[in-house]
């Protein structure tokens, strides 16, 4: 920081540069919703069977397309709706998640929300033999109670990040050992669907599977976007928040529940997707810069993630593999390169 | 460091146990594992009686009983020796780590050793138990030292969080690979689940026999290496002047518990939480000298590793719960304990 020159000049650049910023920002923002919207048509259009793009676009309009309408229609376009609808509702919870606690290592994955609203979905389906929203409601329940226990645990007694994370660590460990056991007893199913429950996939999703992932993002996001603005007051901590203006329980318990509703029923979904919570923060930090709400750019950077992940699941290797798996082998050299970095700067570690 | 000795001063005498306190807990651990052996082989899908016990034990397979004995008794050995290896593996690794939260599954040590041996039945026609067993320690250790090398990273060294981080996103990511390199292969994918939550069932004396090697070269570099683990517990510096070659030292006692996890995972799949429950329960019996807890964490694994297997076999009847969900069920909540008790520091 050099001394600044002038009043006059020093307000100048420094709107200048807000501009700039914003306008940067807005840039980056435009070029992932086109990359997220290349790779939807890229999805509807490869498979078995390759389907032009004026036949997408005729299906997606509604007509009639021999062929395309059930494949393009039924198959591929569920598929990709869900695909995106859960990296939104990941990207978005899991940024809200770490701009609240923190800790870019604080995110619902790592933290056992996940975990917890995966085996609650595989218990509700497997054991209780329920399905459609109401496994979406087992899982936000389960969700809820989770992230209450971690909280719990880790600040009865005072305390910091580093103990909640540990614990959702342990607890994300017990709870994954529920879910493999729930999956044993479940003889009969394949292994796609176990896989489901473990690491995330999109095999299988339908319209009627989907409705309560879309309606909880549509309900739940509008619900984060509006706590922006105290989240970033809450970065400061409690007491500058509150001296800010921010009713910081209320509006702690806001961004907790609509971020724990936003993952419990993506995962009712689509399982657990390995890491896209935890990566979307941190890689639209990079891309956007760390001023301004991260909300909408991870939300878009979950979606890209997921869609990407599922395009090469499925058609980059010889086998199919679901997008948990990719996410999952992709996702942790990043978190061990960030985990590094983070040392090596000397970080809240 | 200097905090932590001024502790143990003030408290020294709840850490030197009289060697008459440690004798009769051992004493009591050794009739315990005895019982719950015992147990193990009454105790599954079919209640086996004392007769039927004791002439299946001979060998005998006249009855259903008899023969349900006779099925029974490798599990039950094959629990014993990898609960020993686990826990004698994990307080090992939190002696060479100064790290209470040291444990193979929480370092990531028991999703390296699957994930080698997964990559050696699918890759490279590994089909011996004794190549699984090599090709799961060099994954052990290779996993051990990456997860040591990016955890003890930066500033302060190798933390408690930095580890347990390390290691949790090493598991998570080898879990993948583990998936990865398996789903493609249709004979070896329906096991999937089984290369990551760990299980004694369908044990054998052939699968059983090739561990024994490594589970004793295991065992006696460990416990070899106990006085100097010792001196090692008073820091750095001063296991140096006290004549210790620290690197020297770490890196044996080391490769005695991946020796160990090694091969336990080999066999048994990763069992998760053993190496991290088992010595902080022996610390409170016998204290913190190394001579005495890992012979002592040794046997409570086996003790808790049984147990677990009975609890498994009892809870879920007629059928079963493999004893590495039982010990993530046992062992989460005393690892969140630990966390919660000791704000996370080095030992």
């Amino acid at each position: 920081m050099s001394a600044p020159a002038a009043t006059g000049s020093t307000l100048d650049r420094v709107l200048g540069a807000r501009v700039r910023r914003a306008k940067g920002r807005r840039r980056v923002m435009l070029i992932l919703v086109a990359l997220i919207a290349v790779v939807v048509v890229v999805s509807l259009m490869v498979g078995q069977t390759f389907y032009s793009f004026t036949d997408v676009v005729r299906v997606i309009l509604g007509q009639d397309v021999p062929g395309a309408s059930f494949t393009v229609g039924r198959l591929r376009l569920p598929r990709v709706v869900l695909a995106t609808a859960a990296g939104l509702s990941f990207g978005m919870a899991g940024v809200a998640f770490q701009t609240m606690l923190r800790n870019p290592l604080a995110s619902p994955d790592i933290i056992g929300i996940s975990a917890g609203a995966s085996a609650a979905a595989a218990f509700a389906i497997v054991i209780l033999g329920l399905s459609g929203t109401a496994v979406s409601l087992v899982a936000i329940v389960a969700g809820l109670a989770i992230a209450l226990l971690v909280y719990l645990l880790a600040f009865k007694g005072g305390g910091g990040g580093s103990r909640l994370i540990l614990i959702g660590i342990g607890i994300a460990a017990m709870l994954d050992s529920v879910t493999a056991y729930v999956i044993s007893r479940a003889g009969q199913w394949d292994l796609q669907e176990t896989l489901r429950w473990l690491s995330g996939s999109l095999n299988g999703a339908s319209w009627q599977q989907l409705a309560p992932t879309l309606l909880a993002l549509v309900v739940l996001a509008p619900v984060l976007l509006g706590q922006s603005r105290n989240l970033a007051s809450l970065q400061l901590g409690d007491d500058t928040a509150s001296a800010l203006g921010v009713r910081v329980e209320r509006s702690r318990l806001t961004v907790l529940v609509a971020a724990v509703g936003l993952i419990a029923f993506a995962t009712a979904a689509a399982g657990p997707i390995a890491f896209v919570a935890f990566l979307s923060g941190p890689i639209a930090a990079r891309i956007v810069g760390p001023r301004g709400s991260l909300l909408v750019p991870s939300a878009l950077v979950g979606a890209a993630l997921v869609l990407v992940a599922d395009l090469c699941g499925q058609y980059a290797f010889g086998t199919r593999y679901p997008v948990g798996v990719v996410t999952g082998v992709l996702g942790a050299p990043y978190l061990v390169y960030l985990i590094v970095r983070t040392n090596r700067a000397g970080g809240s570690l | 460091m200097t905090a932590t000795i001024t502790r143990r001063d003030s408290n020294v005498a709840s850490l030197r146990r009289p060697n008459r306190v440690r004798l009769s807990w051992l004493l009591a651990l050794v009739v315990l594992l005895a019982l719950l052996m015992v147990a193990s082989l009454a105790i599954g899908s079919r209640t086996v009686s004392i007769g039927d016990m004791l002439l299946g034990l001979g060998g005998s397979l006249d009855t259903l009983g008899q023969a349900a004995v006779n099925k029974r008794v490798p599990r039950t050995l094959l629990a014993a020796i990898v609960g020993a290896a686990l826990g004698l593996a994990g307080a090992v690794m939190q002696a060479v780590t100064r790290n209470p939260l040291a444990d193979p599954s929480i370092l990531g040590v028991n999703m390296g050793a699957s994930l080698a041996v997964v990559t050696g039945i699918a890759w490279f026609g590994l089909s011996t138990a004794t190549g699984y067993i090599w090709a799961a320690v060099a994954g052990a250790a290779v996993a051990a030292v990456f997860v040591y090398t990016v955890g003890s990273l930066g500033r302060g060294g190798a933390t408690p969080l930095k580890l347990a981080l390390a290691g949790a996103a090493t598991s998570a990511a080898l879990a993948s690979f583990v998936t990865a390199v398996s789903l493609p292969r249709g004979d070896i994918s329906a096991t999937i689940v089984s290369w990551q939550i760990g299980g004694v069932g369908g044990a054998s004396f052939d699968s059983i026999r090739p561990m024994l090697p490594f589970f004793v070269a295991g065992c006696a570099i460990s416990l070899l290496a106990a006085r100097s683990l010792n001196s090692l517990a008073l820091g750095d510096d001063v296991a140096a002047s006290l004549g210790e070659r620290v690197a020297v030292v770490r890196v044996v006692a080391a490769l005695g518990a991946v020796l160990l996890c090694g091969a336990a995972t080999a066999i048994a799949g990763p069992i998760g939480f053993v190496g991290l429950v088992v010595p902080h329960l022996c610390r409170l019996l016998v204290g913190v000298d190394q001579r005495w807890l890992l012979p002592f964490s040794a046997l409570a694994g086996a003790v808790l590793l049984v147990a677990a297997d009975v609890i498994g076999r009892v809870v879920a009847r007629p059928g079963e719960i493999d004893v590495g969900i039982i010990t993530a069920l046992i062992g989460a909540p005393v690892f969140i304990a630990i966390v919660r008790r000791q704000r996370v520091r080095a030992l």
